[in-house]
């Protein structure tokens, strides 16, 4: 190295794992220092040659059906016959029907409309991985999706590639989700597929802010005097990201 | 009683990151059909000890054990298969420049191919941190190495990787499947 700065230090900074005084440190010695400058960008092309071949895998969808097929099968049950384990079995049985209980309570008295709603979203953002089913309209250019939109829908959702912040647009499509039609753009996540929905609809029938459900989350929120809904399988930090993305001007 | 509750938290902790695991298998063992079987048999064991895990990070757990499996596989198939031990003395020479292989962006079967030709120990850090965008932390977690080595072993990863990309196609013909 003809400077003071180590390979792995220069490697830190880059995947962001430097504190925030050792990064800034870093950064004024990449000022004057040509030799990190260019490690730098060789860093950065690795990495976007990585990012644009697109290698991750998503499981098939035979393999997601045999796991789930076999996991009821292999619960652990060996213990249960000592006496210790049976009283043990009572008390969490009976833990299970309070739990039960309430869950079922809490069913009955939840805000019915805004539930059925983010069902009825994560229903569609699980159709559209079938095969065929993502995209109406197959293009990474805003230029092209947005205007394919004009004419099918009375709104005008903010259709931008954000390919340079790791979310390419991979295209747009039309859905009917609870019986509203909605523009939906979908982008990608490293492997993963993040469909948001646009739709013009009465704020109190939007599920509020986030959630889960059957391992897939969703992040609401409004612009322009629309709602946007993003669900997917990525983690709930990459949501606000997009989110970011999308409220930044 | 138990089976149902304890199934739902499995569904919804561990079943999202399936994609993760077949992925980081299929680079792992190189071929989908055995990544298929390991992912299946590391689910299996996620869920027989799952009463283990008690909450934190179910992603890198899972992948700690689709690790497991794998090089068990590895093992068992292809005994001796790539998984010399990482010595300091094999450190890599300069790296080449960013122009040499800028060229390489998009091309999937290149990058692929170069990907394939790293050793499994730097197969697998490249993916968790390039591609399932793991921190130096949980790569430590699910390599079980302390993080000093993941920086170093990620270090010499990147460069034979790098040197990989630039390399002209004729060493990947070479390269024993």
């Amino acid at each position: 190295m003809p400077c003071e700065i180590s390979g792995i230090q220069l490697q830190a900074y880059f995947d962001g794992e430097l504190d925030a005084v050792a990064a800034a440190h870093f950064e004024r010695h990449l000022e004057s220092c040509p030799h990190c400058a260019a490690a730098l960008a060789s860093e950065n092309a690795l990495r976007r040659a990585l990012g644009g071949a697109q290698l991750c895998e998503r499981a098939p969808a035979a393999l997601r059906q045999k796991v789930r097929s076999q996991l009821p099968a292999t619960f652990p049950t060996p213990a249960m016959k000592s006496q210790v384990w049976r009283w043990a079995a009572l008390a969490a049985g009976l833990l299970v029907a309070v739990l039960l209980g309430r869950e079922i309570f809490g069913l009955l008295h939840a805000p019915s409309e805004a539930t059925a709603f983010s069902a009825a979203v994560v229903d569609a953002h699980l159709r559209s991985l079938q095969p065929g089913h993502l995209t109406d309209v197959q293009s990474t250019d805003q230029h092209t999706v947005k205007p394919w939109f004009d004419g099918k829908i009375d709104f005008a959702p903010s259709v931008r590639d954000f390919a340079n912040d790791g979310f390419p647009l991979l295209g747009g499509r039309l859905d009917v989700v609870a019986g509203k039609t909605t523009a939906v753009l979908v982008y990608g996540r490293r492997k993963h597929i993040v469909n948001v929905f646009v739709l013009h609809s009465p704020p109190n029938r939007i599920p509020a802010d986030s959630g889960e459900r059957q391992g897939y989350h969703w992040l609401s929120w409004q612009q322009d005097g629309l709602n946007y809904i993003a669900v997917s399988d990525v983690a709930t930090s990459d949501f606000q990201d997009l989110r970011n993305l999308f409220l930044k001007e | 009683m138990l089976e149902p509750l304890e199934r739902a938290r499995f569904e919804e902790c561990v079943l999202p990151h399936l994609d993760a695991a077949f992925n980081l298998a299929r680079w792992i063992l190189r071929d989908k059909s055995n990544a298929e079987d390991a992912t299946q048999e590391a689910m299996l064991r996620a869920y027989r000890f799952f009463g283990n895990f008690r909450s934190g990070d179910a992603r890198a757990w899972l992948l700690q054990i689709v690790r497991n499996c794998c090089y068990t596989s590895l093992q068992k198939n292809r005994p001796g298969e790539d998984l010399e031990e990482l010595d300091e003395a094999s450190a890599p020479s300069a790296g080449p420049s960013p122009e040499a292989f800028a060229m390489a962006i998009h091309d999937r079967e290149r990058v692929t191919r170069a990907l394939e030709t790293l050793p499994a120990y730097f197969r697998e850090i490249i993916v968790l941190r390039e591609l399932e965008g793991c921190s130096y932390k949980e790569i430590a977690a699910i390599t079980s190495r302390p993080i000093g080595t993941v920086m170093s072993v990620l270090s010499r990863a990147r460069h034979q990787l790098r040197d990989a990309l630039s390399e002209p196609q004729r060493k990947e013909a070479h390269r024993a499947v």
